[in-house]
């Protein structure tokens, strides 16, 4: 019971960190209609800088907080410099474009970093673990994770719902040019929301980073779960994203953790033992091919709003 | 009136001699490596050419054609590895086993447009890719050796390198055919028109869904094909054979060369993967030249090589189009 518990909490935190990544795919998707496969690398990145710069000041706090703004300068730059020229034009472009960038990004990191990845290592507030229930300890990192994701979702909501800007971001996805022709800066506008998606990006980066080993390619896997997420939510849907995420969280972790246990029980052991890892590391895709039968536009499709 | 002799078809002709004559050069200079190179390029232009049929002539965006590759080249690993060595075995295994996964993930993804369908095919190959990866009695991620090629009656024989590459460009030019008669047939004609207006295809009473699928399955199949090749090029099978920046590169090669042309793939395939060989022989970090340079051609030279090329001979002989 204690596993289960711990597995489901796992499975929040897991959710919650997808949540980041897919809600700015999500939102650059929905807003100015562009497929970011470059994505993943803004994660990467995130991840990097936070172990740099927490190296540098030697707080572990400040290194995120400065991984942060500078994931979302980088964010910021690459909108200005590569994503601007792609609005409006076909989506392969904007794949083979942002293909590209991963293979900049990737070897970039590599030239600066070295080929070895980092580790980041928590203060030791955060690395002990804390007591939740009588009997049970859990991390106390993971623990903060759900916290922070948590009140980034809340601060997510706050503002595209309820600010001037979260307005203007709207009425920019439903109709670029009227809201330009209201003498609205919707460049600066796109800018600014494609930085936000990059730190979102970020911060999920760099909030993995202790919990995994900071490394060339992480982005790339974590990558393919947010498509996933943003799918089966409905593409431009904050809410879906949400929703799917916490699902894909679920379901992949707890997939793993008691899938093999139940194949063993319907299966002989050996075949269990063989289709178990393929099978648990296909479930959240089987979820997908599910919700696509279903509801080909995803669980919250935004539709042409 | 066209001249005969265009820029174009001139690279063309060029390309297919140089293809067709390599195994003489190679022989003479002993540069084995160059055989060995291009033996790859063929194989993977292969692919690249059953890619454009969906994407270039149908207008679908698979972000997950590496898939058939990999299920191609596993078919022909694992019944190696189960001690089954005919080819006549192995290949169709192959074909139909690249087939039905096409059939699958075609009927659910066609059911999606756009976006969705470029993120739903990725997603699918990645599926294909842990699937295989968590194999163990295959190998799962460290891959598997095949220890002897397929085996096909007396004179063929696939160890032979020279051998093997002209039965590799063969089947490439017998693909390149076939693409080009589907493209020209009624049923490519319904394809491309249902790339064009899917809504008006539709109104005149085309089954479309049936059409688009049928061609997803036959563009799965053919890079099946592609795919048992490769497993016996390289004597080996792994599911990074199927990751899914291999299906970025395939793209790359589509667009690279010329969408919906029928020698595009090939000379993109040519271009992607002989750029590639020169810059890392350059630099370690070529992947730092590769990217910007992709985001160049995509900025800048829309239509790729191929819509370079015609663009050229169209000024060349002064029929540049208003």
């Amino acid at each position: 019971m204690t596993l289960f518990i711990e597995q489901c909490l796992n499975g929040l935190q897991f959710g919650l960190l997808l949540f980041l990544l897919a809600a700015g795919l999500t939102l650059v998707f929905g807003i100015m209609d562009l497929v970011n496969l470059a994505h993943g690398s803004l994660y990467m990145i995130g991840a990097y800088f936070a172990a740099t710069f927490a190296a540098w000041t030697g707080s572990f706090v400040l290194g995120a907080v400065l991984a942060l703004a500078a994931t979302l300068l980088v964010g910021m730059a690459v909108e200005v410099i590569v994503m601007r020229r792609l609005y409006g034009r076909d989506h392969i472009d904007h794949v083979l474009a942002t293909f590209g960038l991963i293979l900049f990004f990737d070897e970039a990191v590599r030239l600066i970093w070295g080929p070895a990845g980092l580790s980041l290592s928590l203060p030791p507030w955060l690395s002990q673990p804390v007591q939740i229930l009588p009997g049970m300890n859990y991390s106390a990192y993971r623990l903060a994770v759900i916290v922070v994701t948590l009140a980034v979702a809340g601060f997510l909501y706050v503002l595209v719902m309820r600010t001037r800007i979260g307005m203007l971001i709207r009425a920019g996805a439903s109709n670029r040019e009227m809201v330009g022709a209201l003498g609205v800066n919707i460049k600066l506008l796109y800018t600014l929301v494609f930085g936000l998606g990059a730190a979102l990006a970020g911060l999920a980066g760099l909030m993995q980073a202790p919990i995994l080993t900071v490394q060339i390619g992480m982005g790339e896997n974590i990558l393919i779960l947010a498509f996933v997420i943003t799918v089966i939510g409905g593409i431009g849907s904050i809410r879906g994203a949400l929703v799917a995420a916490l699902l894909v969280g679920f379901i992949d972790t707890l997939g793993r953790a008691f899938f093999p246990d139940i194949l063993r029980m319907l299966l002989s052991k050996e075949a269990a033992a063989t289709a178990a890892p393929a099978l648990s590391s296909m479930l959240i895709y089987l979820l997908m091919a599910v919700v696509l039968v279903v509801k080909p536009e995803g669980l919250f499709s935004a539709g042409n709003k | 009136m066209r001249p005969a002799l265009n820029l174009r078809t001139l690279v063309t002709v060029v390309l297919i001699a140089a293809l067709v004559l390599l195994p003489l050069y190679t022989g003479l200079s002993g540069n084995r490596f160059l055989l060995t190179l291009f033996t790859r390029i063929v194989i993977l232009a292969m692919a690249a050419v059953s890619l454009n049929l969906m994407l270039g002539y149908g207008g679908m965006m698979s972000f997950g054609h590496a898939a058939y590759l990999g299920i191609g080249g596993y078919a022909v690993g694992m019944l190696a590895h189960e001690g089954i060595d005919s080819g006549f075995v192995q290949w169709p295994v192959a074909l139909a086993a690249s087939a039905l996964f096409a059939l699958v993930i075609g009927a659910l993804s066609l059911r999606t447009r756009g976006v969705y369908f470029i993120m739903i095919t990725l997603a699918f190959a990645q599926m294909a890719y842990y699937m295989f990866a968590g194999l163990a009695r295959y190998g799962g991620d460290d891959g598997l050796t095949i220890y002897k090629r397929s085996q096909f009656v007396a004179p063929v024989d696939l160890s032979n390198k020279t051998q093997f590459y002209y039965i590799c460009l063969a089947l490439l030019f017998g693909v390149i055919y076939l693409v080009w008669r589907l493209t020209n047939s009624r049923f490519g004609l319904v394809v491309q028109g249902a790339r064009s207006n899917d809504l008006r295809m539709r109104a005149i009473g085309f089954p479309t869904y049936r059409y688009r699928l049928v061609c997803f399955v036959i563009a799965g199949t053919l890079c099946g094909l592609a795919g048992a090749l490769l497993a016996n090029q390289t004597d080996f099978v792994s599911p990074s054979i199927m990751y899914w920046t291999r299906s970025g590169d395939l793209i790359i090669m589509v667009v690279l060369g010329g969408m919906a042309t029928p020698f595009g793939p090939l000379i993109g395939a040519v271009a992607l993967l002989v750029l590639e060989e020169v810059l890392s022989g350059i630099t370690e970090y070529w992947q730092i030249i590769l990217g910007p340079l992709l985001l160049l051609v995509v900025l800048f030279a829309r239509g790729g090589i191929d819509g370079l090329l015609t663009n050229l001979s169209g000024k060349a002989s002064g029929q540049g189009r208003s």
